[in-house]
């Protein structure tokens, strides 16, 4: 088995050809760029993700229920748009000034309205939402229930004729022993 | 029949309650700002670092305070419309010059041309937040009295200028 073979065995074949290197030769230069070229120059210094891990973990909690305007479909915690971003800057500075989480929302929807809100507060417009979906399941459990009893009354139950009770016992005893 | 004419009519419901959801645009938030005096700043100017401009300042008149960068994209499209505005004298034009830096934002303004009376530097967004801004282009209509009467989220057109925004400043120049 030569090299490539062996590579190949372990899926690694596509990336080395790529590179052109094939040989054993190929390899140990390759090696060597990877281990030569300073790792720095492609990683970045690692953004410190905060000073204080306290802040850190109550801001998490508070943007997990705030929806990004601009990603709408992400919350601030999760999003990595420039406005989620800034808008957690802004939450640090809330928590750090000694605000309350019940401040900090309120000053969020004072700008931006309800609608950072992943859970919204119950108001004449928004009882549609907060009812709607039980309105429509009390809609529907009703509707199967008027159906069922109708269809209850349709059936009529009809008692079997004498021979198709012998029918039906010579079809189960021609099962019998057959395991079916 | 009935049993055929509820499905029906369920799906016609249904299919309305969508076509509706179509044509509406969920980017469109609608700003709970609007009759409320608008946040108050305190912002340098773009061409004159050491001048500072208040809100405050413009009690007394109704002005556009237009958020715009020179980055943004849709900024470029409403710009020929806003120099328009400012050349017609109808209404003083003021920029939020959001997030963006101070000598490409006036390469910018040469290039395309500069309709703002003033233009102040918001560099970090932070009074864009007091204005819910979350997008830019966005543009205010604020009152004498320093109440925001209308936002414009996205690009002004010459349809909401003509339909909207033009009317209510011909209106609000009337009141005292």
């Amino acid at each position: 088995m030569n090299f490539s073979q062996l590579l190949k065995n372990y899926g690694r074949y596509d990336l080395l050809t790529s590179y052109r290197l094939g040989s054993v030769k190929g390899l140990i230069i390759l090696l060597l760029l990877i281990f030569i070229v300073p790792s720095s120059a492609w990683s970045k210094e690692a953004i410190p993700v905060a000073e204080d891990p306290e802040i850190e973990k109550r801001m998490l909690a508070l943007t997990m229920d705030l929806r990004c305007l601009v990603c709408q479909n992400e919350s601030i915690a999760d999003s990595r748009a420039d406005f989620s971003n800034d808008i957690r800057r802004e939450i640090r500075t809330q928590i750090k000034a000694n605000k309350s989480d019940q401040e900090i929302i309120q000053f969020l929807v004072d700008r931006y309205g309800d609608f950072v809100l992943y859970n919204p507060p119950m108001k004449p417009t928004t009882i549609l939402l907060w009812f709607g979906p039980v309105a429509l399941f009390v809609v529907g459990l009703g509707s199967l229930v008027v159906y069922l009893r109708r269809r209850r009354e349709q059936i009529e139950e009809v008692s079997l004729s004498e021979t198709e009770l012998k029918k039906a016992e010579a079809l189960l005893n021609d099962n019998k022993g057959k395991n079916v | 029949m009935t049993r055929y004419l509820i499905p029906l009519f369920a799906f016609i419901v249904l299919a309305a309650f969508l076509l509706v959801g179509l044509t509406l645009n969920p980017r469109q938030v609608p700003s709970p700002l609007i009759d409320k005096p608008a946040p108050v700043f305190q912002l340098n100017h773009l061409h004159g670092p050491d001048k500072v401009m208040t809100s405050e300042d413009n009690l007394g008149k109704v002005w556009l305070l237009n958020v715009w960068a020179s980055w943004c994209v849709a900024c470029r499209d409403e710009h020929p419309l806003l120099v328009q505005l400012a050349n017609s004298g109808i209404v003083p034009i003021y920029g939020l010059n959001y997030k963006d830096e101070n000598t490409t934002a006036m390469q910018w303004l040469k290039r395309y041309g500069d309709p703002y009376t003033i233009s102040v530097v918001d560099p970090n967004g932070r009074v864009g937040i007091d204005y819910g801004v979350y997008g830019v282009p966005e543009t205010y209509v604020i009152d004498k009295k320093g109440i925001i009467r209308h936002k414009q989220i996205g690009p002004v057109t010459v349809d909401s200028l003509q339909k909207t925004i033009i009317p209510l400043i011909i209106e609000l120049q009337r009141q005292a």
